[in-house]
């Protein structure tokens, strides 16, 4: 299955769910596209000021244009998401997208996909980890397998 | 912009920027102005403690990883030469972060900040005369120290809706020339050969020129101007100047024909400055438009607001179009002119209060200058708002020209 995880530049998370068979649905993806496509060169990630209004599909005008850019980058990995894995208050070394107004509205979006989500909070101490780790492994292998990349 | 001008280190605090699509645009404003933007390095336990250490909590990291930036600059871990600190637009918790974190650097290193909020329009070209005015603190201090104008020298102020000049000869003005701004170049000339002729003077006895305002750079490269100088340094030095107020902490602000300028001051050099040009409504165009529905002259405004009442007048829009609306009901329903021109005034200080003033440390004494300082009733309005006693000093009309023939005196050993 695809599998959007949050926060989607999270390697971890990523790895654990190509472990599990399904696919990851992460924003290097996205961003790899920009800065492979030829174009516009603007670092460091090839956004222009056209991206923030395609994030108008999920946040009026008067909402941040940051957000908006980055609801942009997202919105064809939320499209595409068949189940949903979220972290909330996590260590930027863990993965970060730097807005909190984002993760709300991310967090909000994927509730009302009603697809198979699961959120927790990120571990603090070692013994919590084992049960993160835990959680998420239990989770990705109730779901059906990704099927095989022709 | 000289390419040939020291290279200024810009440290880039921002939240948003890259995903908002403007990163490309600040780049290419600070290449213009022979500056790099820098980043400084900051360690993961830095943004873990910096909460803490700087006594705000917040919930977004890039927010975090600002102040933990800041902090860097602070405590010398990197050297920079000015910093710019952005966050978007309509974000109430950067607008926090960002304001005290501008204070926090200004008030620890003196270094000069500029803060905006953007959006994905704001364009290198809205980003320019800011960061010129940035670089230009950092880079020419010893220039913006000059106290006395000295010599034969002349200014030129390109504003977008007037064209001012004067000459200046041993700190004194002996010429000056004002025109509507029609065609920049024209109009500029006009305004010069007014002034010239008034001093008594012509081109080739002036030693040195210098030219600021929105068509700073057609003018200064057409009469071959010695600077060509935005006008957030030039007024500040022009103000404290024209004030008599050249040392310690002063506030100068300026309400233009298309945009407001707030700047901080510390002895003649601006700090923390702003620059509003969102709404049409908080400029002098208000004004004016106000003027014409009144039948009266611009100047007449001024006279007919301090016989008024503003309170008496209900205004529904700070708006250009709705706020003229509400003024042309009010006057249908009965209301004096005078009330309608104080209103008018009232509106157009209370949207610098609301919108700009909080981006700089509103220190005493208080310049106003400009062409709309001479339109009285705004003045009083300030000064009702902020409570304090606002300068307008003589002159305040050719702010701009008198600060840019100050600073062209110290081009005459050249």
């Amino acid at each position: 299955m695809k599998v959007f995880i949050y926060p989607t530049n999270s390697l971890i998370l990523y790895d654990l769910v190509e472990r599990f068979g399904h696919e990851p649905l992460a924003i290097m993806q996205e961003i790899g596209k920009k800065v492979r496509t030829q174009g516009l060169d603007s670092p460091p990630m090839n956004m222009t000021p056209e991206d923030p209004k395609f994030g108008l599909k999920y946040a009026a005008v008067e909402v941040p244009s940051g957000v908006r850019g980055r609801m942009s980058l997202f919105d064809p990995l939320l499209s595409k998401a068949e189940a949903a894995i979220i972290v909330t208050e996590p260590v930027i070394s863990f993965g970060c997208m730097g807005c909190a107004r984002t993760n709300e509205l991310v967090n909000f979006l994927l509730r009302g996909k009603k697809i198979p989500l699961l959120k927790l909070d990120y571990p603090t101490t070692e013994e919590d980890a084992k049960i993160f780790v835990y959680k998420i492994s239990e989770f990705l292998k109730s779901l059906k397998p990704a099927e095989d990349k022709k | 912009m000289s390419t040939t001008e020291n290279l200024v280190r810009i440290a880039q605090l921002s939240c948003g920027a890259e995903y908002s699509g403007i990163q490309n645009e600040i780049d290419s404003a600070v290449k213009q102005v022979n500056a790099v933007m820098v980043y400084p390095e900051v360690d993961i336990t830095d943004i873990d403690s910096i909460e803490d250490e700087f006594g705000l909590k917040v919930a977004s990291p890039d927010l975090k990883l600002m102040m933990a930036r800041a902090k860097s600059i602070v405590t010398g871990k990197v050297h920079v030469d000015a910093v710019f600190i952005a966050t978007c637009f309509r974000c109430a918790e950067a607008a926090i972060v960002r304001s005290e974190v501008r204070r926090y650097i200004n008030e620890k290193t003196g270094i000069p900040v500029i803060s905006y909020s953007f959006t994905e329009r704001t364009t290198a070209g809205t980003l320019l005369t800011r960061m010129e005015a940035l670089t230009t603190t950092a880079r020419r201090k010893s220039l913006l120290a000059r106290e006395k104008q000295t010599g034969l020298t002349a200014g030129i102020d390109s504003g977008s809706t007037t064209t001012k000049a004067v000459v200046m000869k041993d700190n004194k003005i002996i010429g000056k020339g004002w025109v509507p701004t029609i065609k920049v170049l024209e109009s500029a000339q006009e305004a010069f050969d007014n002034a010239m002729k008034e001093a008594g003077v012509t081109r080739s006895d002036i030693q040195a020129l210098g030219t600021t305002g929105y068509g700073r750079f057609l003018i200064g490269e057409f009469l071959k101007a010695d600077l060509m100088q935005e006008e957030i340094t030039v007024n500040s030095k022009g103000a404290v100047y024209l004030a008599d107020k050249q040392k310690g902490p002063a506030t100068v602000l300026d309400i233009g024909g298309m945009d407001n300028k707030a700047i901080s001051v510390m002895d003649g050099i601006p700090g923390m400055f702003t620059m509003g040009g969102i709404c049409a409504g908080a400029s002098g165009r208000f004004l004016e438009m106000t003027a014409k529905r009144l039948g009266v002259g611009i100047t007449e405004l001024g006279t007919l607001a301090l016989k008024g009442n503003a309170h008496n007048v209900k205004m529904n829009s700070y708006c250009i179009v709705f706020g003229i609306q509400s003024l042309v009901n009010s006057l249908a329903g009965g209301s004096t002119p005078e009330d309608v021109a104080a209103a008018a005034c009232h509106s157009v200080a209370e949207q610098l209060f609301e919108q700009q003033l909080q981006e700089v440390d509103v220190k005493e004494p208080v310049i106003m200058v400009g062409g709309t300082s001479l339109i009285q009733g705004l003045p009083k309005a300030v000064e009702e708002l902020l409570k304090v006693k606002v300068i307008v000093p003589d002159n305040a009309q050719y702010i701009g020209a008198v600060g840019a023939a100050l600073l062209a005196s110290g081009f005459i050993s050249k």
